[in-house]
């Protein structure tokens, strides 16, 4: 058993550090973790649910603003929806999203409707393969505990 | 490193502040409201949320409200946080007022927040780090 508790913590801590090193994640993530506590058990999981809740109703809303069959694209929802997902993003330490966001906003700006159809599609992209990543590493958590283990601290500097 | 955490550093940090808080919220993002319910608690503080400048100025309309501080974020719907703020002092609220901007904000941007009656402003993303000094400080003052 002690040897599967290792095993399990070493891939634990080898894929915590593969995420943030491949910049899926950022410092903000780790001072996400530190707000949880034994009195808050499923914290992060929470604010997580939190965002991608948003990224599913921003996306939408993004997709239905720059849909030329229904009349003229409108910039300014896309703007204003990217400038959310830039925030929440932010506030959570999703790196690749909150970088993708950046250049959306700029083609929001310069009203380049291929440049935001782009974005796009590589922010639903970005917001799912984050959503698997921090899937895979809470299933680890969660194996690590049920094998009566303890989820090593990790250090990433 | 500003003075207040120069100052802090010669002593061993405290982890709460000062007196138990009783803090508003004002953010129109969820994500915010929850992180930043979490870290006053942290800092052994309750709090209550509000989703916009307008809902806080409710709040204190029948003058009830009783906050010892409030976080309030600037670009907000319905009411920002500029004109939350004038207005809450305009209603004579005397709670200390945080501004939370953006590192997007310029200074002309934050100084314009300012003087619709903060107290002092802060940078997202709000940590313990950045907020318990500061709070310290201001209830120094």
């Amino acid at each position: 058993m002690d040897a599967l508790i290792s095993q399990l913590q070493r891939q634990f801590r080898d894929y915590t550090i593969s995420l943030y090193q491949q910049d899926f994640l950022d410092d903000q993530f780790t001072e996400l973790k530190k707000l949880q506590d034994d009195g808050s058990p499923d914290f992060v999981a929470e604010v997580l649910s939190l965002f991608f809740e948003d990224c599913v109703k921003l996306i939408s809303n993004m997709a239905r603003a720059l849909d030329q069959t229904t009349g003229a694209v409108d910039f300014n929802t896309v703007g204003a929806s990217v400038h959310q997902l830039k925030g929440s993003s932010s506030s959570v330490g999703a790196k690749r999203v909150k970088a993708l966001c950046v250049s959306f906003k700029d083609f929001c700006e310069a009203q380049n409707f291929q440049g935001c159809v782009r974005c796009l599609q590589q922010v639903d992209i970005e917001y799912k393969t984050l959503k698997t990543k921090l899937q895979d590493l809470f299933n680890l958590e969660k194996q690590i505990i049920q094998a009566g283990g303890i989820v090593p601290q990790v250090d990433i500097n | 490193m500003s003075k207040v955490e120069t100052k802090m550093s010669k002593q061993t940090k405290p982890t709460e502040t000062k007196k138990k808080l009783n803090v508003l919220i004002v953010d129109d993002d969820a994500i915010n409201r929850t992180l930043h319910a979490r870290i006053i608690n942290q800092i052994g503080g309750v709090s209550k949320t509000a989703g916009n400048g307008e809902e806080a100025v409710i709040l204190h309309r029948d003058g009830n409200a009783s906050f010892d501080l409030i976080l309030m974020d600037k670009e907000m719907p319905e009411r920002d946080g500029a004109s939350a703020t004038k207005k809450l002092r305009e209603m004579k609220v005397t709670s200390m007022i945080i501004g939370v901007t953006t590192l997007a904000d310029n200074e002309e941007e934050r100084a314009a927040f300012m003087e619709a009656g903060l107290n002092h402003c802060l940078a997202k993303p709000l940590s313990k780090e950045n907020l318990l000094p500061l709070i310290n400080h201001l209830l120094d003052a």
